[in-house]
């Protein structure tokens, strides 16, 4: 299959890692000159940027936290004047200060040239029509797909999010051949196309490109079989670029980091010390061309595995592994941490569950009690209730075996889960309140 | 081809390159910008020996050249066209181009020689019309020409340019990069050219790296170089307001 940009994507370990190295120190120099925050950690730590020789002297740097982003919020990271920002985008989380993410026309120029790579590498043409079910506004990913797509020439249909039924119209009319979305919208989607008694053969769709979420080898099956597309997973974080850091070639065995542009590290996420090649931990990326806004051993909370071996496709970037949580949710119940993940994926391994699910945490009494709501199909919802009771036993029971503390479960119909989990997300501790 | 990593070089106790670190692909014309006194000919002159790396390391096609004398750099296949042409004004065009191959008459012997004297008088036409001709008497650009003549004689791999546009006419600048472009598409020559004339430059380059201070500060195609405000603001004379304000 093709490849965007071979020089890159494919050149010799040593040769990339000598641009990484020239790359991070001139970023280093940069940020040092133009970012107070950044100095002044130099200043802190009494070094220069040209004292960074070497990764173990790079890996002595502090680290940038969300803290940090919130701190400075909304202009103090950016290392040019806003006149040279051509873009300005904030991340997507609800809660807190939003970080503000500034992008000169080089940054924009490098987004879509990365986007533009993994969806080459997912076989998308300058034939294909793609359709960004992706809410276009202050949040990156629509955009960023939007220029990639734009870049290799396919023609792209700004569909933005909602308005379900009229997507699969425009799908059906359009001719659209690759959705790009989210995983739970393209489930939505499907469920939809069940629902309408449509035939989804019917349908030119070819791919999916979905990313932005937490998702499971499971729900690609599932929303594969459904669709009947081919599912490729992407990678992106708002506060770097958005989509584009990383994503999956045909042959689907981890997604290619855009290396000559980001420099990944994999640490402990409770030490922060690095850990050594093929180890599971925090993912902390380094930006090596941003000029608008650089950031230096960024923690992205995101936890996975880097894979260095050379991959079938010919690409010698090394490629990161599904995320497998986020750091910062996992959610402690009586001193065992739960990972919303591992829920997934255990419910997965039930018959006649779905991948929908939403997770619960109160205090009653004075004791944690997790609560798990599930979707399960139809044909078990309206059963009799002693199957039903069964049924749920049954899930309460493998998932308290694998978790190894209670869980309470309560079994839901697929269409006010999804609602729920749309109002007030996928985990909701209550225990704060 | 070539793999700067580390560089740092001292001229006494003055630290002049701090932590340098670039390369220069086969093929490639490669840029040096930046101000006066920012470290750029420092560069050349650490790659060819004649101001040693206090640390770090200079790799050749695989080896490393680091601590190896002038004259061996030169027979490993690197040659520099200096600052202001440096040529010698009583002698002739043709003993330049002599001069030039010095490294090679016991190995590659006369004929092969005048082979190159002959392939430089048609790469370069204006000096065959004043092959017999002093040095000296030769106008700026035609001296230019014949520097870098010189310098290819040794049929060098990498060619170090430093300044080749300096006290030149706008046009007789054109037509050095115009050549420099050539020699790179005709012969494969790779070149690291370091300029003030950063238009001019980043223009013929295929890559470039901004240098201030003795570090690099930005690394990219010439296109991002010229694409990017803080280089358009300090060398290429556009956006005149102040960085910040």
């Amino acid at each position: 299959m093709a490849i965007w940009e071979k020089k890159y994507e494919c050149c010799p370990r040593e040769e990339l890692e000598q641009l990484q190295l020239e790359r991070l120190q001139s970023s280093l120099n940069r940020a040092y000159k133009n970012v107070s925050f950044y100095r002044k950690m130099f200043d802190r730590l009494t070094i220069v940027p040209e004292d960074i020789s070497t990764q173990a002297d790079f890996s002595k740097l502090p680290f940038t936290t969300k803290k940090d982003l919130h701190e400075n919020y909304p202009y103090g990271l950016f290392a040019v004047p806003l006149r040279e920002v051509v873009r300005i985008h904030t991340t997507t989380e609800t809660s807190l200060t939003p970080t503000v993410v500034g992008f000169t026309r080089n940054d924009l120029h490098n987004w879509a040239n990365l986007v533009a790579r993994f969806l080459t590498a997912s076989g998308i043409t300058d034939d294909d029509v793609i359709q960004i079910s992706c809410h276009y506004g202050l949040y990156t990913g629509a955009f960023g797909l939007h220029h990639g797509a734009e870049r290799i020439g396919a023609s792209v249909i700004p569909a933005s999010s909602g308005n379900t039924e009229k997507q699969i119209r425009i799908m059906q009319d359009y001719r659209t051949t690759v959705i790009a979305t989210t995983p739970s919208y393209a489930l939505i989607l499907a469920e939809q196309i069940e629902r309408l008694g449509f035939d989804p053969k019917q349908l030119l769709l070819k791919k999916g490109i979905l990313g932005g979420e937490i998702w499971s080898e499971t729900t690609r099956q599932y929303i594969e079989e459904r669709l009947f597309i081919e599912v490729f997973d992407n990678y992106g974080v708002s506060e770097l670029m958005g989509p584009g850091i990383a994503g999956e070639c045909e042959a689907r065995c981890g997604m290619h980091i855009g290396e000559d542009h980001f420099l990944p590290e994999i640490i402990d996420p409770s030490t922060g010390t690095v850990l050594p090649q093929g180890a599971t931990g925090e993912l902390v990326l380094s930006t090596l061309t941003r000029e608008a806004f650089p950031l230096i051993r960024y923690r992205t909370g995101d936890i996975t595995r880097l894979e260095y071996a050379p991959c079938s496709c010919g690409r010698t970037t090394v490629r990161m592994q599904r995320i497998e949580g986020r750091t910062d949710d996992i959610i402690i119940i009586k001193g065992i941490s739960v990972l919303p993940s591992a829920i997934e994926h255990t419910l997965a391994d039930i018959e006649g569950c779905q991948p929908h699910y939403q997770i619960i945490v109160q205090r009653i009494n004075n004791r944690d009690v997790l609560e798990v709501h599930v979707a399960v199909s139809e044909h078990i919802f309206f059963d009799e209730i002693k199957r039903q009771e069964f049924f749920r036993d049954k899930v309460r029971e493998t998932l308290s075996r694998r978790l190894g503390l209670r869980v309470d479960v309560k079994l839901m119909e697929q269409k006010t889960l999804t609602e729920q989990v749309r109002s007030q997300g996928r985990v909701v501790d209550r225990r704060l309140l | 081809m070539l793999r700067l990593q580390n560089i740092n070089t001292y001229y006494g106790d003055i630290h002049v390159l701090k932590n340098v670190s670039l390369h220069v692909a086969e093929g490639e014309i490669v840029a040096l910008i930046g101000a006066n006194g920012a470290g750029k000919t420092t560069i050349l002159n650490t790659i060819c020996g004649i101001t040693p790396a206090a640390s770090g390391s200079i790799l050749y096609g695989g080896d490393d050249i680091t601590q190896l004398p002038p004259d061996r750099i030169v027979h490993k296949g690197i040659a520099q066209v200096p600052e202001g042409r440096q040529i010698f004004p009583p002698l002739t065009v043709i003993d330049h181009l002599q001069l030039g191959a010095y490294i090679r008459y016991r190995t590659d012997g006369k004929d092969a020689i005048a082979q190159d004297i002959e392939r430089m008088l048609i790469l370069f036409p204006r000096l065959r019309e004043r092959q017999h001709q002093y040095a000296g008497t030769l106008s700026g650009g035609e001296q230019q020409m014949l520097a870098i003549a010189r310098a290819l004689m040794s049929r060098p791999r990498v060619l170090l340019l430093d300044e080749p546009s300096m006290g030149l006419a706008p046009l007789v600048v054109q037509d050095i990069f115009t050549t420099i472009a050539r020699l790179r598409d005709e012969q494969r020559t790779t070149v690291l050219l370091v300029e003030q004339n950063a238009k001019a430059a980043l223009n013929c380059a295929d890559r470039g790296y901004v240098v201030e201070t003795g570090k690099i500060m930005l690394e990219g195609t010439a296109q991002e170089l010229r694409e990017n405000h803080e280089v358009q603001r300090a060398y290429l004379g556009r956006q005149k307001r102040p960085i910040w304000e």
